[in-house]
């Protein structure tokens, strides 16, 4: 175990461990409304190791884009991300591909989780009078409440790990339960969560968030101590494989300069 | 707007087909202060950024505007006094330049000026607008303190039972859009991602269009397919190459990022953040005397680099 958490230190930062353990989650053959920076990083090494047939969306309208190693779009919004895409469509029409149905699945980040999965990116303290003004969600809600499945890419830090969110920008299970499906989200719903710590997903019946899998090196221990509420432990822990030679070499080489996987906490 | 006030200023538009060229200080004159004004484009691309340049110019003020993601143009309108308001899913600096200081200082004093809704919502109520409907259903925002704060109704559906949100509709009182290409009479063709110019032109009273390039309306007829705006909805046309700068138009010209960028970190280390702004706005808003002396101010080479980058043939 020891080596191995040499290994993990030296060989690759914890923003590439995240991006290759989401890249791991994505089959062939579906669709996914792709972010910028590291969700869409992964959805090109998804595409470059397993998932060949993995076709993406982009909010700004964007169908199947052609990315090029090295010339990543700053935002997904802009013609770096849209030129030679096989459709371009309005933001109304992308969008509503989720409603449909079209859309496997949402990738997404947020400043702050909670036990049921529910980001924020609005407020920081009350609605009112509000502590800090965060920039808004974006298309977050709408992909969280329409696609298929959606996973959710985060530093594991227990300030962004928080009991109950200050304000639900965007649904994960809402307050637990059955609440999501009463709530009128009849599809849809948090598939993982994947930090640089492990893999999560939610207990079926109570919605809690529950460590399926530590990726190489992390402990139990260390996933408690970064997370704001109780994370539920199973008996039976699951283990990622450390990233590969290859995996590495492909996402170096679409992001050389590390602008979106640089190492959160070095 | 009310719904049915909305309608009939379109029943009454003068919608004869005739010349509407004219030139931006005039076309930005149709706009009144506290007027409802939908932006196009999105984030920085495609913004129709003379109109808002001239709006600021004209020191119009108390605008509500409704952009779907807004970026450092929010600054700007708001530091100006020409935004009242912030309708839009979105209000940062960008990828890089992290969250805008100035939206925070404006949204933290009075959270009413940034109004959000989800990206879907905010377009289903530009959708129901162009529709001529009061309000359409979705699936989008349930459940989330969205839904709570923006006071949104509920409604079950007849047929199946389903449970949908009501978005109401929104009818601005004017669109301002930038297309790559447009004839005289105001028939827009929009090349890459249309954003939501399409439903904002049908839902507003008004049109404002600023175009790259003025074509011969047989032009327009060689490829009726792509024209995107019909000519009815528009009342001014002002051809404006360079109109998004240093915002981007597809197939013309990329963003000019390092000016973009030095904005961005200027108001990063600036301590008086509002100070950094108004110095912005001087330089580049009310001291150039026209739109051409606004580029003069990026340069030459900032432009020849953004159209190198940029441009695709034969757009």
């Amino acid at each position: 175990m020891e080596e191995v958490f040499t290994m993990t230190k030296n060989s690759y930062n914890t923003a590439e461990l995240v991006a290759i353990m989401s890249a791991r989650l994505l089959e062939d053959g579906k669709i996914i409304f792709g972010g910028a920076g590291m969700p869409l990083i992964s959805c090109v090494l998804a595409q470059k190791m397993h998932a060949p047939r993995l076709t993406i969306l982009f909010e700004g309208g964007v169908i199947g884009p052609h990315i090029e190693p090295g010339k990543l779009p700053p935002s997904t919004n802009e013609q770096r991300a849209a030129r030679r895409g096989n459709m371009h469509l309005s933001i109304t029409d992308v969008l509503l591909l989720q409603q449909r149905g079209y859309v496997d699945y949402g990738f997404l980040g947020g400043a702050q989780i909670d036990q049921y999965g529910n980001l924020n990116s609005s407020f920081i303290g009350d609605a009112d009078n509000p502590k800090v003004r965060l920039p808004g969600t974006g298309g977050a809600n709408d992909i969280a409440s329409l696609a298929s499945k959606i996973l959710v890419a985060m530093h594991h830090e227990k300030r962004r790990f928080v009991e109950k969110v200050d304000f639900i920008t965007t649904p994960g299970y809402l307050q637990g339960g059955d609440s999501r499906e009463k709530a009128g989200l009849t599809a849809g719903g948090i598939y993982r969560v994947i930090t640089h710590l492990g893999l999560f997903d939610f207990h079926p019946t109570t919605r809690r968030m529950r460590l399926e899998a530590l990726h190489p090196g992390a402990q139990v221990e260390e996933v408690q101590e970064n997370t704001g509420f109780e994370m539920l432990i199973p008996d039976e822990i699951g283990h990622t494989d450390p990233p590969t030679e290859e995996e590495l070499r492909i996402l170096r080489e679409l992001d050389p300069d590390q602008r979106y996987t640089r190492a959160k906490d070095e | 707007m009310d719904y049915r006030k909305a309608r009939q200023e379109i029943v009454e538009k003068n919608k004869g087909i005739r010349d509407k060229r004219t030139t931006l200080e005039e076309a930005v004159s149709m706009i009144n202060d506290k007027d409802h004004v939908a932006v196009g484009g999105l984030q920085y691309t495609r913004t129709p950024m003379g109109v808002l340049w001239e709006i600021i110019r004209q020191k119009k003020q108390d605008i509500t505007f409704y952009k779907p993601l807004m970026s450092f143009e929010g600054d700007w309108l708001f530091v100006s006094g020409a935004m009242g308001k912030a309708v839009t899913s979105w209000f940062s600096g960008g990828v890089t330049w992290g969250v805008s200081k100035i939206m925070r200082t404006f949204a933290e004093r009075d959270p009413s000026t940034f109004e959000e809704w989800s990206l879907l919502g905010l377009s289903l109520r530009f959708k129901a607008g162009a529709m001529g409907i009061p309000c359409i259903p979705t699936k989008t925002m349930l459940g989330s303190d969205l839904e709570k704060i923006r006071g949104l109704k509920r409604f079950t559906c007849p047929y199946s039972g389903e449970e949908m949100l009501l978005i109401p509709a929104v009818n601005p009182d004017v669109a301002i859009i930038h297309s790559q290409i447009a004839d005289k009479y105001g028939n827009a063709q929009i090349f890459g991602p249309p954003c939501l110019d399409i439903e904002t032109a049908k839902a507003a009273s008004k049109v404002i269009l600023t175009t790259e390039q003025i074509v011969d309306n047989e032009h327009i007829r060689d490829a009726p397919n792509s024209t995107n705006i019909p000519f009815f909805c528009v009342d001014a046309v002002v051809e404006l190459p360079f109109g998004c700068y240093p915002h981007e138009c597809y197939g013309r010209y990329e963003p000019a990022y390092e000016k973009l960028g030095e904005y961005g970190q200027g108001l990063l280390k600036a301590e008086d953040k509002i100070g950094f702004v108004q110095e912005y706005l001087d330089k580049y808003f009310y001291q150039p005397a026209d739109f051409p002396e606004y580029l003069d101010l990026f340069g030459v080479r900032s432009l020849v680099e953004a159209t190198r980058r940029g441009r695709i043939w034969p757009l």
